[in-house]
């Protein structure tokens, strides 16, 4: 049994390395805090609050309810009220305000025949974020008990928020940050292992030991795989504590999910590594898989809703897999049963990329 | 394989080319067992290519390689155990303890935990590391690294050492030492084969090939390469070496003249008889006076008699 003590051996290496490295060793706490922090508070798609000015050319009793409700919703913040549309305008350009409500004078024979918008919403559409809810607002039912008003009207649709009923973008973005960080961290913690190795020269005293590539392979991935477990455990703790994410599904599913997911990164940085000659490239490279990973899958924009082309290359990445796996058992009460050809994929993707790349690497020089 | 007994490195017509550059060409080499085989060359002779061909780390373009009974680099995971590699550049972890990279070595190479211990501890004392056990690689002096970087390379006691220019970056108390240690190897059995582009390195060999441009152009032991340079040495100590250098650049049979100091020291052809008659004459016709003295040739007046293309005539 030659083969464990130099396992063991590689393994110690680079807890022992990884404990020296100050900047690594804060890569692997500070990015899943920053991220959390940033995602968490920062971009915030559940807006509230928005500077808002109205004009009431009606000035009646039904104008003033609409207005009072609007700014019941909370949605709008009126901290104007003026006199002319033109001020509006002004209000619109100058950035003071993103929203403006407009009441004409004739606003409650409008509403009463109901044929024709009793008010003009006025939005600043260069915030696609704003445009969306003002969006809403529009679909907004008015009906209020007024004699000689029609029958209330209501919206096309009633609608009901499963899972996140409150709407809440922390619950949405939490499960699927697990992947963004675990992607950034761990594929570039082995993207550059090897080609720092090569770039130090140690590559050529190691390649000249008995050590086997799949030794040197297996002994790089395991401790990066406690670092991720970690990592996971510490967005989930921070994601419950500080945003009050549930985890409605069984920790057993989401560890083990978070573990195949681990390793299908640490493959792929391992493949990168013995594609490239220095830490730099290593680098560049994964940039190239981080990009598409936070873009294309399901993770900030709907998976279903992006062109085909972008669907393809999704579904290429682990962590289009990964985040319907853990937005399941988190949000969705699922278990691993009931998406098992997800975790499949995931399997399927580390075994090849761990092949390729201990079949890629030679203990040679040239 | 009976003769693999005595030999523990042979090559034949061994070549390796880097795109239109020929790295070595056409090598045969036959290193015996238990000694200290020089490879002496300039930068770029080849040394290095030569040393990564022999153990695997370098695909041969031509030539075969047979090291301690394995055809390398088919059988070269076989000879892995048995030989231990020390790189010209330091190739240890520098951000590790010394004690840690013994530990690391250990590992690779499977040894026992307690084994392990024990021989680390006698490598320790041995190499004069029990004070900088716990001090990182990294931070150390030039001997300090390359006495541990031959502690990490013979470890696991490997049959063949291959050392490339392991003294390149110490100071010369430091390999004094170095070679004290490289012969203790050798007689407990060990085949060390060395690069280096120091003379006074190459004179301690056991053997030595000189390398130039990828090809051997001479091996032997020092005193055989001495012996057989075919050319006479005479030294001139002269008053106006410049001015005696030109005179005698113009006398036939020539090789090479070097300056030493306030001397001369000429490499004149074998043929030409009575070489201190002949010199004397010279000068004393261009009215210098300077003794002229036969004198031994060294490794030196070997190197430059091998690696200089002949009769560089007319320094005028």
């Amino acid at each position: 049994m030659k083969v464990l003590p130099r396992l063991f051996a590689v393994i110690l290496k680079e807890f022992t390395q990884l404990r020296r490295d100050k900047l690594t060793f804060g890569m692997i706490v500070g990015i899943p805090l920053l991220e959390l922090i940033l995602f968490g508070y920062a971009i915030n798609t559940d807006v509230r609050n928005l500077t808002a000015a109205y004009t009431d050319q009606a000035n009646t009793h039904l104008s003033r309810q609409f207005i009072a409700d609007l700014s019941s919703t909370q949605v709008l913040n009126f901290e104007h009220r003026v006199a002319a549309a033109a001020d509006l305008d002004e209000l619109l350009r100058d950035g003071t305000i993103s929203v403006a409500v407009f009441l004409p004078p004739d606003f409650d024979r409008r509403v009463a025949d109901g044929n024709r918008s009793p008010a003009q919403l006025l939005v600043d559409g260069s915030d696609p974020t704003i445009l969306g809810i003002a969006r809403q607002l529009g679909n907004m039912p008015i009906s209020f008990d007024v004699q000689g008003a029609r029958a209330p009207q209501v919206g096309a649709f009633e609608i009901r928020t499963y899972y996140n009923p409150e709407r809440r973008s922390a619950v949405n973005i939490v499960p699927g940050l697990i992947g963004v960080i675990l992607t950034m961290t761990l594929t570039l913690f082995t993207a550059v292992a090897i080609a720092r190795e090569r770039e130090r020269g140690n590559l050529e005293l190691l390649i000249n030991t008995p050590v086997s590539t799949t030794e040197l392979m297996v002994g790089k991935v395991i401790p990066y795989i406690a670092i991720g477990l970690i990592q996971v455990s510490l967005i989930i703790l921070l994601g419950k504590l500080v945003f009050d994410v549930p985890l409605r599904g069984s920790l057993e599913d989401l560890y083990l999910v978070s573990l195949t997911f681990i390793a299908a990164n640490l493959a792929l940085g391992l493949f990168i590594s013995t594609a490239v000659k220095t830490q730099f490239q290593a680098m560049q490279l994964s940039i190239f898989v981080m990009l598409p990973s936070i873009l294309l899958s399901g993770f900030m924009f709907p998976f279903d809703g992006m062109p085909a082309i972008a669907r393809y290359i999704g579904e290429v990445l682990p962590i289009t897999h990964f985040i319907r796996l853990i937005r399941g058992i988190m949000l969705r009460e699922a278990g691993i049963a009931d998406m098992g050809h997800e975790l499949i994929i995931l399997l399927a993707f580390t075994a090849a990329m761990m092949t390729a790349a201990i079949l890629r690497f030679r203990k040679r020089l040239d | 394989m009976i003769e693999s007994e005595k030999i523990a490195i042979r090559a034949r017509g061994l070549t390796r080319r880097f795109g239109d550059l020929v790295a070595v060409d056409q090598l045969d080499l036959d290193v015996p067992r238990s000694m200290i085989y020089g490879f002496l060359g300039p930068n770029g002779s080849g040394k290095s290519t030569t040393i990564r061909m022999l153990c695997g780390l370098l695909t041969p373009s031509e030539g075969s390689v047979n090291v301690m009974g394995l055809e390398v680099p088919r059988q070269a995971e076989l000879l892995k155990p048995d030989i231990g590699y020390m790189t010209q550049k330091f190739s240890l972890y520098e951000d590790m303890t010394v004690r840690e990279n013994l530990e690391f070595v250990g590992g690779i190479y499977s040894l026992r935990r307690a084994e392990r211990k024990q021989r680390i501890k006698e490598l320790f004392a041995l190499y004069d590391l029990e004070e900088v056990a716990n001090q990182f690689a990294g931070t150390m002096s030039g001997g300090q690294r390359q006495r541990l970087a031959l502690a990490a390379a013979t470890l696991h006691k490997p049959k063949l050492l291959l050392l490339d220019e392991p003294t390149s970056a110490v100071d010369p108390k430091s390999r004094r030492d170095f070679w004290g240690k490289l012969f203790e190897l050798a007689e407990q059995g060990t085949t060390i084969l060395v690069s280096t582009h120091y003379m006074d390195e190459a004179e301690r060999c056991h053997r030595l090939a000189i390398l130039d441009h990828g090809k051997k152009v001479a091996d032997g032991s020092p005193q055989e390469l001495q012996d057989n340079i075919h050319m006479s040495v005479v030294e001139v100590a002269a008053e106006d070496p410049y001015r005696t250098q030109q005179v005698l650049a113009t006398l036939q049979g020539i090789f090479s003249i070097t300056q030493l100091g306030m001397r001369l020291r000429v490499l004149i052809s074998e043929s030409i008889q009575d070489p201190e008659a002949q010199i004397s004459k010279t000068l004393k016709n261009a009215e210098i006076t300077a003794p002229v003295r036969l004198v031994k040739p060294n490794l030196e007046d070997v190197f430059v008699a091998v690696t200089q293309k002949p009769p560089q005539r007319a320094t005028q």
